[in-house]
């Protein structure tokens, strides 16, 4: 059977789904950094399938800026995981709780 | 033929996904993130986007795996158990299982189109842009309808470009130099 555009879908769903429990279980700061990354992966999953099977060009350029996003996004952000490292010593979320106590 | 790479890879990229989730290891983790990546190029190759493929795979797969996997050595955080507690592992599991489930349901709700349209290899005038697979498309799409958006994209990389400096930049106190030893410090 040819995969059609319910599958990339379900493929794009279930990607997304593992980031989102990834962000919700681990407690390393990159670990959940990756899995922020591998649910836009799948967002942009199912903008390519959309943009393919219904025959327009502008989900396949809406993949570019959200590439474009992400990188500037990972910059951003593991600059500032490695400015709390050296102050903190630390990348795990449950011991960066400052503003806790 | 194609529907065998099809399960396959994604069967692969899924795999891939969830072992990133679950290794204690950091870098075991940017690894399989890596092979998840890939995975998604491959199933972009199947849909004839044969330019974001590359892309993805130069750009996540090369610079930001690599960006991560540096700044993971860097760090050197040592490996530790994932500590769960019962109630966040049950929260999590239902947390997967419903987005998933809800995905799935949603993705069958759009009818499901098995043929691929007919493509071209170059873009054409149209009114809207119809999908085409030489890389020209995609410049042709960002210099005229998707203008603003690609300089306010370009922007966007400069501000993220400056933020990084400043963020990285050791704070010095009255003019001297901070104390070398520890690069991190």
């Amino acid at each position: 059977m040819q995969p059609g555009l319910q599958a990339y879908l379900t493929v794009a769903g279930i990607l997304f789904a593992i980031g989102f429990f990834g962000v919700l279980l681990r407690k390393n700061t990159l670990v959940i950094y990756m899995c922020l990354e591998l649910m836009l992966t799948a967002s942009t999953l199912a903008l390519v399938a959309f943009s393919r099977f219904y025959d327009t060009m502008d989900g396949a350029l809406f993949v570019f800026f959200i590439i474009t996003v992400a990188a500037a996004e990972v910059a951003v952000g593991l600059a500032i995981i490695v400015a709390l490292y050296r102050r903190r010593r630390t990348v795990e979320v449950d011991e960066l709780n400052y503003l806790k106590h | 033929m194609s529907a065998f790479l099809f399960y396959f890879f994604s069967a692969l990229t899924i795999l891939a996904a969830l072992l990133v989730v679950l290794n204690r290891e950091a870098v075991t983790s940017a690894m399989c993130m890596i092979v998840a990546l890939s995975g998604v190029a491959v199933l972009f190759v199947l849909l004839q986007a044969y330019f974001l493929a590359v892309l993805q795979i130069v750009v996540y797969a090369g610079a930001v795996m690599v960006l991560f996997l540096f700044i993971i050595m860097l760090l050197d955080t040592t490996a530790r158990r994932i500590h769960v507690t019962e109630m966040n592992l049950v929260f999590g599991v239902a947390a997967l299982v419903a987005l998933a489930g809800g995905a799935i349901w949603l993705a069958h709700q759009y009818p499901n189109v098995t043929d691929l349209p007919a493509i071209q290899q170059l873009p054409t005038d149209q009114a809207p842009l119809a999908y085409a697979t030489a890389a020209k498309t995609f410049g042709f799409g960002l210099f005229t309808r998707y203008m603003l958006p690609f300089q306010v994209a370009g922007f966007l990389l400069l501000i993220a470009m400056v933020g990084v400096i400043v963020l990285s930049k050791r704070p010095m106190v009255d003019g001297t130099k901070p104390p070398s030893g520890d690069p991190l410090r």
